[in-house]
């Protein structure tokens, strides 16, 4: 089993004409990704993908015709919004904006709908989610994964697939990875996600990858420590060299007034119970050290 | 993009907020002027404040009084004279001075835990909300604005009567909603009015009125929100912008300077500061963060390069790629003609991984430039490399070792 996506995601990919759409839709699909269907308003009836995938003028026609059940966005930033609003009130549950560079206060009333709906939006600014073997979703490299038994929940992009190559060089599997995403505002919390592995039988540990800015952080590790109590824990963060009051590179990677430093992060999940790593390289050997033995 | 109170308090008043009226000088004699004309208006002192990006500038003797024309001008020389937090300053506002009875705070961000905004109200004005938090959290009101419609008049009122603004209702829930609506209005992340002031105005015949004023005005914009607001780009200061962040922003990459010796050209924000991080570990100081973003061509490649070197403290650059999107091979390239193009040349390590590595790394053995295969041990070979490397001599842009 997995969490988020795998042997049940039957995937749209809106945006799927567009140049990145495309280039990943056509990686998930060679992931093993049941991608069903593509919508783009005005191009519905096309094929896209070297013929292989369906495309849809709504997602409504989409989710009609092929039964989607989960979303992946590429609209470019002054539409994604809405692309999002409107996979959702098409009836797709698990919905994952990649888009980068969405106004914050556009997407607080989205998050406010999307909760209202009943569905679950993970991003935006985000690489997706990969269950390895069964299912990816959004822009991971499927080449840097391993099948397996941890679970992995970072807010970053590139950093993950560091962490994540480290673990299948070392012969350490994933149950499924996610990425949050590095906006001020988004749909799915750290918590939100320990939650899914908690109940997930086939996580028997944890990997959190976070970074400056925010608490986020601070509350996942308040949560760890009461849910997650006997499973292996290991984080990493980033940024303890970044100055106060400098954004790095994520709309939501800022110290600001004292708060969001690496240090306060770093405390609060060791006192958790997490071994926080000190580079990348060295999750493998903690995963082993906090008890991971698959 | 922070922008200056001036500034702040003109998007203020364009969503019909009452502030005093102002004028920005960058000369002490136009200070002066200014002073001339408020004092002529009526004014019984002015108030002269630097105009700079950063806090604290009471405390730094950036804001000052003046009850002339003439000590205006004075005061003015002095002030923009100083150096406020490492910046420079360069321009002042001058402002009548009011007659505060009692100051408060208010002020509207976006609460990411809770995913709404949140305005945040205070009867302790003037001081530092951190302050107000630390010592006396009850003193803070807090109210989550509706996602869809923005701060509801109760809400507003809830703020107000908390403030013990009961006998000024009307204008504090209109200034209440105004800081929301100024939010919405120009995609900001933080409005914050501190300190509102309640102020007492004399008319001719000596009867005195009370009103609400926004005497000082702090407004940080999201960035993202920026393409649709092409006419909040001219409120950038430039004065206070370092040129490479200029030139950094033309080729979308991100950077920021810091004071090391270590350049990093990374993909990826949170590898990024990982990469600083690993420096830091093996010893070194990183001279920068540097997101060259994903899919970087050869000429962005160069850019980045061109932003590292600018830096003279630079003695070594680190190159750290995980190729998802972005292809090794096209980066080595890119690294190999910007090196060509530099009239300074810096030992360099590269370290490239995943898509297009094997060629990468193929590419830039041929050229003789060292490479590594984890980041450890990038970091630890830039850290010896800048070791090795002769220290530029006056900044000149000679030729180092290679």
């Amino acid at each position: 089993m997995s969490i988020l996506v795998g042997a049940t995601t039957r995937l749209v990919v809106q945006g799927i004409t567009g140049r990145e759409g495309e280039f990943h839709a056509r990686a998930m699909l060679e992931h093993g990704t049941s991608l069903v269907a593509g919508v783009t308003p005005g191009k519905g009836g096309r094929r896209a993908v070297d013929d292989r995938v369906p495309v849809f003028d709504t997602v409504a026609e989409a989710v009609e015709a092929t039964g989607a059940n989960t979303s992946c966005i590429f609209v470019p930033a002054p539409g994604a919004p809405d692309a999002i609003l409107e996979a959702v009130a098409a009836g797709i549950s698990t919905v994952f904006c990649i888009t980068e560079g969405i106004p914050a206060l556009d997407m607080i009333p989205v998050v406010a709908a999307v909760e209202a709906a009943g569905a679950r939006l993970v991003g935006p600014n985000c690489p997706g989610a990969t269950s390895p073997g069964t299912a990816k979703v959004g822009i991971i490299p499927g080449s840097i994964h391993r099948p397996g038994r941890v679970g992995v929940v970072s807010r970053s992009g590139t950093l993950t697939y560091e962490a994540v190559q480290a673990m299948t060089d070392a012969g350490i599997g994933q149950s499924t990875c996610v990425g949050i995403g590095g906006d001020p505002i988004i749909g799915s919390s750290f918590v939100d996600i320990l939650r899914l592995f908690a109940a997930d039988p086939d996580t028997e540990a944890i990997v959190l990858i976070g970074e400056i800015g925010g608490s986020a952080e601070e509350e996942a590790a308040a949560w760890a420590a009461e849910q997650l109590a006997d499973r292996p824990k290991v984080a990493f963060v980033a940024g303890r060299t970044a100055p106060e009051g400098r954004r790095m590179g994520h709309a939501g990677a800022i110290i600001s007034g004292g708060r969001g430093t690496a240090a306060s992060k770093v405390t609060a999940l060791e006192a958790a119970g997490f071994l926080v790593a000190g580079s990348p390289s060295e999750i493998p050997r903690l995963l082993r050290a906090a008890g991971f033995r698959g | 993009m922070k922008i200056q109170e001036a500034d702040a308090k003109s998007l203020l008043a364009a969503q019909g907020l009452p502030v005093p009226p102002w004028q920005v000088a960058r000369e002490p004699e136009a200070a002066r002027l200014a002073a001339e004309r408020f004092f002529a208006a009526g004014a019984e002192r002015v108030v002269v404040k630097a105009q700079v990006l950063v806090g604290g500038r009471g405390k730094a003797g950036g804001v000052r009084l003046a009850a002339s024309p003439a000590e205006a001008e004075t005061v003015a020389r002095a002030i923009l004279g100083l150096t406020i937090k490492g910046i420079p300053v360069r321009k002042v506002l001058v402002s009548p001075a009011a007659d505060v009875v009692a100051e408060y705070y208010l002020a509207a961000l976006i609460d990411r835990a809770a995913r709404r905004i949140l305005v945040m109200g205070s009867a302790e004005g003037g001081v530092e909300i951190e302050e107000v938090a630390a010592r006396n959290p009850e003193a803070i009101v807090r109210i989550h604005a509706d996602p869809y419609l923005g701060l509801l008049d109760w809400q507003a009122r809830r703020i107000a009567f908390a403030l013990g603004l009961g006998a000024h209702l009307r204008d504090a829930v209109a200034i209440a909603k105004g800081l929301v609506a100024t939010m919405r209005a120009n995609d900001a992340d933080l409005v914050e009015v501190n300190p509102l002031a309640l102020v007492r105005d004399r008319g001719p015949d000596g009867a005195s009125t009370e009103r609400l004023l926004c005497l000082d005005a702090k407004i940080t914009l999201d960035d993202s929100g920026l393409p649709r607001h092409p006419e909040l780009e001219a409120m950038r200061d430039l004065d206070e912008e370092d040129p490479v962040d200029l030139e950094a922003r033309r080729h979308d990459i991100s950077y920021i300077r810091l004071e090391g010796t270590i350049g990093c050209m990374v993909n990826g924000a949170g590898l990024a500061m990982t990469t600083m991080d690993l420096v830091k570990r093996a010893g070194g100081e990183p001279a920068n963060f540097l997101d060259i973003g994903g899919g970087a061509r050869a000429d962005r490649v160069a850019a980045a390069m061109q932003l590292i070197l600018a830096d003279p403290n630079v003695r070594a650059i680190l190159v750290n790629i995980f190729g998802g999107i972005t292809r090794g091979d096209e980066v080595a390239r890119g690294l190999l003609e910007a090196r060509a193009a530099q009239t300074r040349t810096v030992p360099m390590v590269v370290r490239i991984v995943g898509t297009n590595a094997e060629e990468a790394r193929r590419i830039l053995e041929a050229a003789e430039i060292e490479t590594a295969t984890s980041l450890d041990e990038a970091a630890a070979k830039a850290v010896a490399a800048a070791a090795r490397s002769t220290p530029v001599g006056g900044g000149n842009g000679a030729e180092v070792t290679r």
